[in-house]
């Protein structure tokens, strides 16, 4: 069989709805295009720990204390899963985990914008588990019929936590929601804090040569746009229903258009946080990542040189 | 005389006092040293030892809220209060446990000469008077047990790894040493716990019992046994703290303290 035929046979596949598995032969280009998928979305989840890893050692009741501690290691556990699919995708490209890692901390592969953001209050912590993950878990059930097995299983088991997250953001917004003055103020203004990130964490209206092949090998299934209508439809209610206050004086849903109106994010800001890890809390979290990393390795090491002597 | 619930615990106010300290010594090890494992979250040498540490964390914060619940029903302000209210002189834990983290040789290290000794303190609280104390140990110990396995397999693979982990693992010996004893201290109602049946065993026992079971370890591990512990400076069973618990506090609390009035 020829290349063109494999890669016909390949898009019939697709086109059934089967699923490509590790091991089945696939086209360079969407081996390549899963891979920075896949890859962007472990190290997300890895960087993701961060803005909330500071508020574990705050947090305020033990409920909350333990609550958060086992958010934060879903976090670490589901970038895990995630570089472990990662891993067999870079395999033949001759890249290992250790590769995966420092791409992140050379820049060479991008992570989503919220995480470069500040979350300088507890109400922060709130609003990362209820609307950042609750726009996650829209982007995360997009994709649960992709087109590549190992990713569709990994995103199950990730999506049935995220509820669970989105479950411990909501409690902390609710307490705060209901509580003291001084605790809806926290509030409104996380909420104003997050919002322009929300909705670049989508990503571009305008669907992308890269999306487009995306969508072809059934990668992913719906657009950024479609995606963000569905979280503002999902949202705005409720966070109104709160009694707070969305930052968007133009924010309004056309019920002839049947979509939503906004004031769009600041592209081009955003683009060059995520490009070039500009953002105001990029180098100090990635800071921490080199220093797991990097300032570690002898541990690694160790754990290496140790398992040879065993098994000698 | 076995005690069977906190009511009949309460009608004795010489026991119940006595039960008070010893719980207090047990909430304030496991928040302290669950609080500090909790900052290596994110930040372990690799992903898969940061899922297995956190898990531990959590365990040891689970463990501090089942005593401060105990001490809630003898009578004792509500467990959040307990946590994140009291002053240092108030707590009751070991100096050891509220150091700051130091590498990751020095984190396994201290938590595992601190887990062996959890587990022989519970083994000698499974037959303590305190019956809801007794059945809670029973419990923990089986979760203990799987973190004493982990942290000697670390224990152990830091030492074979030789070079710059057996380094910083002889490093932190040396470091670590000098605290450990503080642990054993039943604090200085020790004569009343074991009147009362409270505890079984004295607190030189409990070191000794300790001891033989580090040593096999140490041994596997081609470390030199420095021989039993030192008596610490600082007494923590009776309040005598550093400045290191000081902060921990500030920090853990600086959310809970910021509106007394709010509800978290």
């Amino acid at each position: 069989m020829n290349q063109k035929e494999r890669h016909t046979r390949f898009m019939e596949r697709v086109e059934r709805g089967e699923k490509i598995e590790a091991t089945d032969w696939m086209p360079e280009e969407y081996r390549k295009l899963l891979l920075k998928l896949i890859h962007m979305h472990g190290v997300s989840e890895i960087m993701g720990a961060f803005p909330e890893k500071e508020w574990v050692p705050k947090a305020p009741t033990l409920k909350r204390k333990l609550g958060i501690m086992a958010k934060v290691q879903d976090e670490v556990g589901h970038g895990q899963l995630l570089l472990r699919v990662a891993e067999d995708l870079a395999a033949p490209l001759g890249k290992t985990r250790e590769d995966l890692i420092e791409d992140l901390i050379e820049g060479r592969v991008k992570f989503h914008n919220v995480f470069h953001m500040e979350s300088p209050t507890w109400a922060d912590a709130g609003v990362i588990g209820w609307l950042v993950d609750g726009a996650a878990i829209i982007n995360q059930a997009a994709l649960l019929n992709t087109s590549y097995g190992p990713y569709a299983r990994v995103l199950k088991r990730i999506c049935a936590e995220e509820s669970f997250h989105m479950q411990h953001g909501e409690n902390i917004i609710l307490a705060l929601a209901g509580g003291t003055k001084m605790q809806r103020r926290m509030l409104q203004e996380a909420v104003n804090r997050w919002w322009e990130s929300l909705l670049f964490f989508f990503g571009p209206v305008e669907v992308t040569p890269a999306a487009r092949r995306m969508l072809d090998y059934k990668i992913r299934r719906k657009t950024n746009e479609e995606l963000r209508q569905q979280f503002l439809n999902k949202y705005v209610p409720r966070i109104r229903s709160l009694g707070l206050t969305i930052p968007d004086p133009d924010l309004f849903y056309d019920e002839r258009e049947g979509k939503w109106h906004y004031t769009p994010p600041d592209w081009d800001k955003f683009g060059e946080i995520v490009k070039h890890n500009r953002g105001p809390k990029s180098e100090e979290r990635l800071r921490l990542r080199r220093f797991a990393h990097e300032e570690q390795r002898w541990v690694r090491e160790a754990m290496v040189r140790s398992r040879e002597l065993q098994t000698v | 005389m076995n005690v069977e619930s906190a009511d009949q615990a309460r009608q004795d106010p010489e026991y119940r006092k006595a039960l008070v300290e010893l719980l207090y010594q047990l909430a304030d090890d496991e928040l302290c040293l669950g609080h500090r494992d909790s900052e290596w979250l994110g930040v372990a040498p690799d992903i898969e030892g940061d899922v297995a540490f956190s898990s531990i964390a959590q365990d040891e914060v689970g463990h501090a809220v089942f005593h401060l619940e105990r001490l809630h029903e003898l009578g004792e302000p509500d467990p959040d209060f307990l946590a994140f209210s009291r002053g240092p002189t108030e707590r009751r834990n070991a100096v050891l446990v509220e150091r700051p983290n130091g590498d990751w040789a020095q984190t396994i290290l201290r938590h595992f000469l601190y887990d062996v000794f959890d587990d022989v303190r519970a083994e000698s609280l499974l037959a303590s008077s305190y019956r809801p104390l007794a059945q809670g140990m029973a419990k923990i110990r089986r979760e203990e047990y799987y973190h004493l396995l982990h942290l000697k397999m670390w224990v152990i693979r830091l030492a074979q790894g030789g070079g710059e982990a057996r380094r910083r693992l002889e490093q932190a010996l040396a470091e670590v040493w000098p605290e450990v004893g503080g642990l054993f201290s039943w604090g200085e109602g020790e004569a009343e716990l074991l009147r009362h049946g409270l505890i079984q065993c004295r607190s030189d026992e409990l070191m000794h019992r300790w001891a033989e079971r580090v040593k096999p370890i140490f041994r596997e591990a081609e470390l030199l046994w420095p021989g039993l512990p030192p008596q610490p400076e600082l007494q923590g069973r009776s309040g005598e703290h550093t400045q290191d618990l000081a902060e921990l506090i500030r920090t853990m609390s600086e959310v809970y303290s910021s509106d007394p009035a709010a509800r978290w």
